[in-house]
Formats: structure tokens, C-alpha cells, sequence
């Protein structure tokens, strides 16, 4: 299974561009470039402790994440400790969890009490969650070393990570672009051999585009196959958990962990978890691969596309079956995802009203500030002005929402606040769930004739940061290819293909029929065999 | 009636559903702990908790629309009601929209004071929602605080709305306490108005007679009535008000925008709150966290069979089996299927319904009152109560004294024939009840005297004397014995 020392060395040089080392930082290193699978039978075998590869991991953050920005908080002694008590425990021969021991970052989305929850948003900037989400509980339960949280945009609205709060977070092949996102950080901190198994969420693509921006495997799972509770809602009917990895082995291992039926989210699937990571080596058989016709369209980045085709005859020479299909619905995908995800934005986020938790504005300030308007009122003798100005309690909402949110969870708001207003209902809102019920319509039709459908998961490699900053509506195009699994419901995975001219990672997507998890992995896993793209690092400077 | 105009009254009632725990989350209902200790990361709304439905406020909703015999759709969902409100943690209150769980039902209403016919008062719909916090605010001067408890946050509320089909404030009082009779027969709400688990708003508004024909002047929905008492009087005062408003204005409905007024108890009237003009505009739309919630028509079927017998049928069965009245039947349902069972078990063991109907109303009832207990508290069972009434019917146990018989049956928990002998009791009989009543005539000359005279109330003296020389006689008896000898001398 495992490489040999020399191919160590390699890839070391490969990944960190040095190659000088002493022996201990040697093999902490070559630790960084194992995948989880092999992790953990290396820390079976008593080949490293747990405490070995979260210092290795921890020292990697260290180093490195000052230049990329993946995480948002690392709590490196508490690592420790959990590392440390998994080791006396392994020790003493005691059952372990699943993932025993291996480092796991986590999306700062997902509710853990032992530290803030802040969805990157000043508005949660100290927010401490009372309870572990399902899926964080899930991940402790597997014995998992939590160590740290990722950055993200703003309530996961974006596909940059640009839209957090506190940080930039860059992509690992190239710190002058966007890791995308909004899933950003935990896709970064995967590329950058910072965790070699991360947590993140995908409303529109939110895991599949960041790690098809960071050469990573992404995968967003059937909607209700992984608990949402304790996962902070951006839009309820389309979020998802996923898991972020090196390998599609890892992403199955990571997968059914955190999968699986939780009473406490009635959206949830009462459905078996299949193991995943059993099957996952048997090829399947007489695959039949769909390509969408409208997906090849104007707009994709000519080395995008010819990546993809080349995926395509990898499969043909796999033994798989092309066939062309047809989606036609999926040229309203963007507009209906930006109808239906900001309406149940506009209701989640009105939870954010500064009474009970989250930040409040300065009530002096604000008391100062509406008593000089109303004297300004008073002595221009505006009655009108009088009666509508606000209550010290509507200006208080006012005030610590508009201080609390950026710029485009406003927005998102706003939109969403329209397309569910009286006389605007129908037209919006209603009709994006009839055109939904159409995507899905399509695919279900779709997957009459395929096993997998195949395309890209962007139209183009990763964007310079900054480069969409003042054109919202671009960057909502960005997730062409992505949003119509949520709408659908469907799982998806993200898989690097290729490397463009410029040395910045290609992703493929492929998707399958609801609860299709283990074909889409067992798809994913032959692809990534017949091919070394997953095994490509970034050469990031010391 | 001779007034000028016609009252027309729709009633929204929300009734507080007895579950133990909330409509969404696992908290407990209860009512008057300490302030927000009732509460989790779901009904305080915390980013990322998510609500599950209670099943048990949903068939008890379902229970109380079969019974107000609505159609049950097979399916149902859930929508946000978003508005901001600092007792009103997640910024939206999970409610039913466009596809309640039950409409289009209907409730009888009677009067035993005939101030109205029996009539039919249909109701709208009756759905579920969450209930909001509790806004205490602090009016202490300068302070000025407001303070909020979530303890009630998530509790499960029906909201019935009815047609506006009342046409008095006595209607609606019937179709209130005929309501809230249903709901305790039927087991789903305790209808504690102080606890808040009855809260009502009336809407209302007059239809007029004019020369320009038939007119309405604009509807006001009523709030803050605490009492069936107080919506009665509310509505009264809101009549008398709309309609010098009316003379004073002409103004008409749809001239003016809805209004909302609050009742003032102490003061007796209604007073202007906010205009609906620039009503809220709540954003509803479907909760994604919560799946539709399906009832077939077999499970409504097995409601209905499941349902105990209501109160209009109980009511009509006492009046047709038992040939009570109204007024009496009417006193036995109000209160409460146990007392009616009692009445029932008393008039089959006894083969006597008016007697059992005398004795339970009145004597029954009025130690339930005095001592506060309820019928089941109670220490005579139906079958000794019956036991008594037979006595007195097979004459074992003079009416005069069954009263005492009763109340020592109480006290001492014992039977009927227990009570008799211990309480001296035996049937005179009529040789020894003869010569009772010759020594009474003897010792006294001037009764006899007064008698002869045509004076037969005198013989009223010597019925007391009789019964402190026996206490077992009869006085009708000794009456009748005393003038037929007093005549005969």
C-alpha cells in the first residue's frame, strides 16, 4: 500500500519545494502526504501515535496556513490532548472509533460546543454553540482529532470565500486566486496537506467547486443522507454536509462517518449507510456515462473542456458507455437556485436579530444617534419624518443587521425578502419550485439511460481574487454546473481531471440518482486509478 | 330585539393543546416555572437547531377537527409566519398557511335562556402553529425594561376560526362555552383562560337598514378579552360603539382599514391599537425543515370512531331517554362526562331519572361546590346514591330524613341501610302511629277544639310533638291521622 521512502522523498520535494530536513521533520512530512486511509493503518501498526500526526499536521498549519488562510481558528493543545487521550486509549487496547486519531478540519458552520461557531460572520463573531452538531458529534465519536475550523464566506453565500468576515483564504496552487468556495477553507487546507480529511457544506456547490478549484476530492451527498442538525442553515432545502479528502477512498471513509438517519433532523433519511469504503475498489460494470448536451456550451474554458473530454475517454477506455443527454431545464438552474436560496435565506437569517445572541450594535451610539434625528425632525418641523422614525427596538434590529452582515448576505436577504413578499410570491418563489420539480424531472428521466453523468464542476480554473468583486451576478454563474444537483437533491462528487496551461487544477463532476453514493464513488475511485491527477500537489513556497 | 342593527361576529380561538412537551422540540409545557427554563437550542431558535414534529399535538389536533366536524385534508404542511419580535426567537413563527390541517367544520350552538334559536356556527378552518414568548414589560417609570420569558416559545396552539355566523354577544358566549365543553370532553386542551390556554379575538362589525339599503360598517378585530365574561361585555360595548361611530361618520366597510382595538376590563371599553393598514406583510412560505404531514382517510375514520360521545349528543340523549329538560341536561353536561355518568349510573340503578336528575343537581352539586372536590372525590357512589333513592321510593326511608341518611353516608361511608338504622330510623306502623296521634288529641283539647272549628292548620302543633316523641313518623301521615280523629270526637 504504501509508497516507497524514495517516492516520500519525491513528493516532499514536490509539495514543499525544499529538501532539507532533518530526520524527525522528515518523517513528520512524509506523514503530511499520506492519505487517511493509510494514516490509519499506520497508526494501527503503531507506526506513528496520534499525537505524532496531529503535531505534524499542527506544525503543517503552522508553516503554512499564515499564506494560504485556511483556518479561522486552530486550538493546537486541545488537539493535543484529544490526540494524546486516543493514544493512552489505543494503548490500553481499547475499541476505537473509526477515524481514531486522525486530524479533521471542520467548516465553521457546523455547531461544536468546545469552541465558537462564527459561520465567518461578525454577526456570530463570538457565538458559542450549546451542542455539537450531529455530524461534529459523530466525527468525536469516531474518535476523531478535531483540529480546527475553516474559513468560509459569510453563511457559505459565495463561491470565493472573499465574502468571510475575518479572512482571505488563498488557493495552494496559486496565492493570487480564489480556493473558491464557500467551502474555501476546508477545500484549501486539504490542497495545502494541512488535513488530510475536512468538513464542509454545499448549498449550490460550495464543496464540489472549491475542491474542483484545489485539485481535492469534494463530494456533496444526497440531500437528507447526512444530518443537518447543528449545521447553521444558509438555504434549509438545498444544504448539505460533505466530505473533503486527498483520495475518493478517504472522502468514503470521511463519508460514512458522518452519514446516516438523526431524529433530530425530520429532513434526514431514515436509509441505511452502506460501507462505503468496503466497495469502493469493485469496478462497476457496464457503466454507462451521460454527457449534457447543454454543458459544452459557450463559456467553457476551452482547457476545462478538453480536460473533461479526456476524462470522458478514460471511462471509454475503462469499459464505460458515453451517451449524450439531454437537460433542458438546467439553463434555469442558476435563476431558480437564486429564488429559491435567498427566500429561505432572507427566513433564516431573520434568527440574527441581535436580542438573544449575536452581535448588538453600541446602544449608546445608537440611542445618540436617534435622538439627534429626531430633534433634526423637530426643529424642521417634519411631522411626517416624526411619526415613521423608528422605535429605539426597530432601530436596534436595524443597526446591529446592518453591522453585522456584509455586503452580500444583505443582498441575498433583500432578494429573498422580495421573491416571498405579497404579489411577488407566485411569480418568483412558486414558479422556482415548479421549475425545480422540472430539474429533477429531467434527471430522473436522465438516469433512466446512465449510471453517472459527467461534466465539469466550473467553467473555468480558478479566478484571480478580486476579480468578481464589484459583478455579483458572475460569480453566481459560477455555480452553472453545480446548483442543479442541490435543486435535485442529488449526489455529486468533484475529482481533479487536469491541470490547465497554467498549472491550476481541473475538476470533474460526476453525478448520480438519489442515495447513488456508492456508484458515484466506486465511478470516482476508477477514474482516480486509471489516472495520477489526484496525487499531484501544489509547490508552494517556503 | 328591536335594534337598529344586526351584530355580526367571527371568533378566532387558539387553544393551547395538552401535551407535555412542545410542538417542535421535547420541552416541557408546563405552565408557571421560573422564566426561560423551559427552553432548548430548538425553541429558542440557536443558529443550526432544527424542529421535529410532536405527534401527539398533531392527533390531538386532529381529534378536535373531526370533532368540530371538519374535512381533513390527506395532506397538510407547515409554513413560516416571519415577522420580527423579540419574544419571537427564530424571527418567523412555524404556522399553517394555505393548506390547514382541517377546515370547513361546524359547531351547534343552543340557548337554555331562549334568547336565541339553535343555530349552526361554522368554523373556517382550525390549524396548528408554535406558540411565541412572553414580552413582560417593565413599566416602572424611568425604567422602562422589557423582558422576555421563552418558557411558552414552541407551545403547541390550535388556531379555530370561525365563520362570522354570531349574530349577539350571546351567541358568542354560547359558542364559547359549547367550544370549550367539546374541548374538555374530548380530552385535548385544559381551557385554562388564565393560564392562557383559551385566548380569544372576536371580529365584528354592524349591518345596517338604511335608505341607501342594506349597509356594513367596517370590521374591528378585538384583543386582550381575559374572560368569556369580558368577550361578551366587549362585544356589547363594540356594537353600541360602532354604531354612534356609524352616525357619526356614515363610514363603511372597506372605508376605512381594519382596526384592531384592545379591551380594557377595569375601564369597560375598547380602545384603538395599531391601524392594519400597512399590515404586515408576513412572507409566508413552506418550512424546509419540516416534511408534510399526511393522514389518511382510514386513520381520520378512526378518530372519528374513537371520539367519546359529545356534548350536544349527550345533551340531546338526557333530553330523549331520560325526559329531562333542557336546563337540566344542560347542568349535567356542563359538568363534565363524569358527573353525567354519574347521573346516568344513579337513574338506570334506581329506574328514576327525575329523581336522580333532583338529586344530583341539587344536592350532588351543591357538595361538590361547598366542599371543591369533584365527583370522583365524592365518597356515596352512584350505586349507594340509587340504593337511597330506592329506600325512599319503597318508603324504607321517609323523604324527610333521606338528606340526613345522605350525609352520613357521606361522612361515615356507609350504606343506605346503615345510615337508616343508625339514624334510629323504622317504619312506624299504623296501630302505634294511631295511638300516638289519640294521646297528642287528648293532651291537647283546645287543637281538637280548633279543629272542630274548621281551624285544620292546628294540627300543624302537634306534628312537631309527634316527631320529638318519635322521630320516625311521618308528619304527612300524622296530619292526616290527627284531623280524621280530631274530626271524629
Amino acid at each position: 500500500m504504501l509508497r516507497a521512502a524514495t517516492d516520500e522523498v519525491i513528493w516532499c520535494r514536490l509539495f514543499w519545494g525544499v529538501d532539507r530536513h532533518n530526520s524527525d521533520r522528515y518523517f513528520s512530512m512524509s506523514l503530511l502526504e499520506h492519505s487517511a486511509c493509510e494514516l490509519l493503518q499506520l497508526l494501527e501498526e503503531g507506526k506513528t501515535s496520534s499525537v505524532e500526526l496531529a503535531q505534524a499536521y499542527l506544525d503543517a498549519i503552522e508553516a503554512r496556513d499564515s499564506q494560504i488562510g485556511s483556518f479561522l481558528r486552530v486550538d493546537a493543545e486541545a488537539a493535543i490532548r484529544r490526540a494524546e487521550q486516543i493514544d493512552r486509549r489505543r494503548g490500553k487496547g481499547e475499541q476505537l472509533g473509526k477515524l481514531a486519531g486522525l486530524p479533521v478540519a471542520v467548516k465553521d458552520v457546523l455547531c461544536d460546543r468546545e469552541t465558537k461557531t462564527t459561520c465567518a460572520s461578525r454577526m456570530l463573531e463570538s457565538f458559542r454553540p450549546p451542542y455539537d452538531s450531529t455530524v461534529v458529534a459523530k466525527l468525536k465519536a469516531a474518535d476523531a482529532v478535531l483540529i480546527g475550523r475553516t474559513n468560509m464566506d459569510e453563511f457559505a453565500m459565495g463561491g470565493s470565500t472573499e465574502n468571510s468576515a475575518f479572512q482571505v483564504t488563498r488557493n495552494p496552487w496559486d496565492l493570487e486566486r480564489t480556493p473558491g468556495g464557500s467551502s474555501g477553507g476546508a477545500a484549501a487546507c486539504v490542497a495545502g496537506g494541512m488535513a488530510p480529511l475536512s468538513i464542509g457544506t454545499d448549498t449550490g456547490g460550495s464543496i464540489r467547486q472549491p475542491a474542483g478549484l484545489c485539485g481535492v476530492v469534494g463530494m456533496k451527498p444526497t440531500y437528507g443522507r447526512v444530518s443537518r442538525f447543528g449545521l447553521i442553515a444558509f438555504a434549509s432545502s438545498l444544504d448539505q454536509v460533505g466530505p473533503l479528502a486527498r483520495s475518493t477512498q478517504d472522502a468514503a471513509l470521511l463519508l460514512e462517518t458522518i452519514a446516516g438517519h438523526d431524529p433530530q433532523d425530520a429532513t434526514s433519511l431514515d436509509v441505511a449507510v452502506p460501507k462505503y469504503s468496503a466497495t469502493i475498489k469493485q469496478p462497476l460494470k457496464n457503466l454507462r456515462i451521460g454527457i449534457v448536451r447543454e454543458h459544452f456550451a459557450e463559456g467553457l474554458d476551452a482547457e476545462v473542456e478538453t480536460a473533461v473530454r479526456d476524462a470522458i475517454k478514460v471511462y471509454e477506455s475503462l469499459g464505460a458507455t458515453v451517451k449524450e443527454i439531454s437537460l433542458p431545464h438546467s439553463k434555469y438552474a442558476v435563476a431558480t437556485y437564486y429564488v429559491i436560496a435567498p427566500s429561505e435565506a432572507s427566513s433564516n437569517l431573520a434568527r440574527y436579530d441581535s436580542v438573544h445572541y449575536g452581535y448588538r450594535t453600541d446602544r449608546a451610539a445608537m440611542l445618540k444617534e436617534l435622538e439627534e434625528e429626531r430633534k433634526e425632525l423637530e426643529t424642521a418641523g417634519d411631522q411626517a419624518g416624526l411619526n415613521s422614525l423608528d422605535s429605539p427596538l426597530v432601530r436596534m434590529y436595524r443597526q446591529s443587521r446592518a453591522e453585522g452582515f456584509g455586503p452580500e448576505v444583505k443582498r441575498r436577504i433583500m432578494l429573498g425578502a422580495y421573491t416571498l413578499s405579497a404579489g411577488y410570491y407566485d411569480a418568483y418563489y412558486l414558479k422556482a419550485l415548479k421549475v425545480r420539480r422540472l430539474i429533477r424531472q429531467d434527471f430522473d428521466a436522465a438516469f433512466e439511460e446512465v449510471d453517472l453523468i459527467a461534466s465539469p464542476v466550473t467553467a473555468q480554473p480558478a479566478f484571480k481574487l478580486g476579480a468578481m468583486a464589484d459583478d455579483p451576478l458572475s460569480m453566481y454563474l459560477v455555480d452553472l454546473y453545480t446548483v442543479s444537483a442541490n435543486l435535485a437533491g442529488l449526489p455529486g462528487i468533484s475529482l481533479p481531471c487536469g491541470f490547465s496551461s497554467g498549472g491550476l487544477p481541473i475538476g470533474l463532476q460526476l453525478q448520480a440518482p438519489p442515495l447513488g453514493e456508492e456508484t458515484l464513488l466506486r465511478g470516482a475511485y476508477m477514474f482516480e486509478q486509471a489516472t495520477d491527477w489526484c496525487r499531484r500537489r501544489p509547490s508552494l513556497e517556503r | 330585539m328591536d335594534s337598529p342593527y344586526t351584530t355580526v361576529i367571527g371568533l378566532e380561538v387558539h387553544v393551547q393543546l395538552a401535551t407535555n412537551s412542545k410542538l417542535f422540540c421535547g420541552c416541557s409545557t408546563q405552565f408557571g416555572a421560573e422564566p426561560n427554563t423551559q427552553t432548548c437550542p430548538v425553541c429558542i431558535g440557536l443558529p443550526g437547531s432544527l424542529p421535529v414534529m410532536n405527534r401527539l399535538a398533531y392527533e390531538l389536533s386532529l381529534k378536535t377537527a373531526v370533532a368540530l366536524n371538519c374535512e381533513i385534508p390527506e395532506f397538510t404542511k407547515w409554513d413560516r409566519k416571519q415577522y420580527f419580535y423579540p419574544d419571537l426567537p427564530k424571527g418567523y413563527q412555524i404556522s399553517q398557511f394555505d393548506l390547514p390541517m382541517s377546515s370547513g367544520g361546524f359547531l351547534e350552538i343552543h340557548d337554555t335562556k331562549d334568547q336565541f334559536e339553535p343555530k349552526r356556527i361554522r368554523i373556517t378552518r382550525a390549524h396548528l402553529e408554535e406558540d411565541a414568548g412572553k414580552s413582560v414589560h417593565d413599566e416602572v417609570a424611568g425604567k422602562a425594561d422589557s423582558e422576555i420569558d421563552l418558557n411558552r416559545t414552541g407551545t403547541p396552539l390550535l388556531e379555530i376560526v370561525s365563520e362570522p355566523d354570531m349574530r349577539s354577544s350571546a351567541e358568542a358566549r354560547a359558542f364559547l362555552d359549547e367550544l370549550k365543553l367539546l374541548l374538555l370532553y374530548i380530552g385535548v386542551s385544559d381551557c385554562n383562560m388564565q393560564e392562557g390556554s383559551l385566548r380569544v379575538d372576536a371580529n365584528v362589525n354592524l349591518h345596517l337598514e338604511t335608505d341607501e339599503g342594506k349597509i356594513a360598517t367596517p370590521i374591528v378585530e378585538i384583543k386582550n378579552m381575559n374572560s368569556f365574561r369580558a368577550v361578551e361585555r366587549a362585544l356589547d360595548y363594540e356594537a353600541a360603539r360602532q354604531y354612534r361611530v356609524w352616525q357619526e361618520t356614515g363610514q363603511k366597510i372597506g372605508e376605512s382599514p381594519k382596526q384592531t382595538r384592545g379591551w380594557d376590563d377595569a375601564e369597560g371599553i375598547t380602545l384603538g391599537q395599531r391601524s392594519k393598514e400597512e399590515s404586515s406583510d408576513y412572507r409566508y412560505f413552506p418550512d424546509p425543515d419540516l416534511a408534510p404531514v399526511t393522514a389518511s382517510p382510514e386513520r381520520v375514520h378512526e378518530v372519528k370512531a374513537g371520539l367519546c360521545e359529545l356534548p350536544a349528543s349527550l345533551r340531546s340523549r338526557l333530553l330523549s331517554e331520560h325526559g329531562l329538560s333542557l336546563y337540566d341536561a344542560d347542568v349535567l353536561v356542563n359538568q363534565g362526562r363524569a358527573v353525567v355518568d354519574y347521573f346516568l349510573e344513579v337513574a338506570k340503578q334506581s329506574g328514576d331519572s327525575k329523581s336522580a336528575c333532583n338529586w344530583v343537581t341539587q344536592e350532588i352539586l351543591r357538595i361538590l361546590k361547598d366542599r371543591e372536590i369533584s365527583i370522583g372525590d365524592f365518597s356515596v357512589s352512584a350505586t349507594h346514591l340509587a340504593d337511597l333513592l330506592l329506600a325512599v321510593k319503597e318508603e324504607k326511608l321517609p323523604k324527610s330524613r333521606a338528606k340526613d341518611a345522605l350525609e352520613l353516608m357521606d361522612a361515615k361511608n356507609i350504606e343506605v341501610a346503615e345510615a337508616i338504622e343508625q339514624l334510629g330510623i323504622e317504619q312506624v306502623d299504623e296501630s302505634a302511629l294511631m295511638t300516638l296521634c289519640q294521646e297528642l288529641l287528648d293532651a291537647n283539647p283546645k287543637i281538637v277544639a280548633d279543629v272542630q272549628a274548621g281551624k285544620q292548620q292546628a294540627v300543624g302543633a302537634l306534628i312537631g310533638q309527634a316527631k320529638k316523641k318519635n322521630p320516625n313518623v311521618d308528619p304527612g301521615q300524622v296530619r292526616k291521622i290527627c284531623l280524621e280523629l280530631a274530626q271524629k270526637d
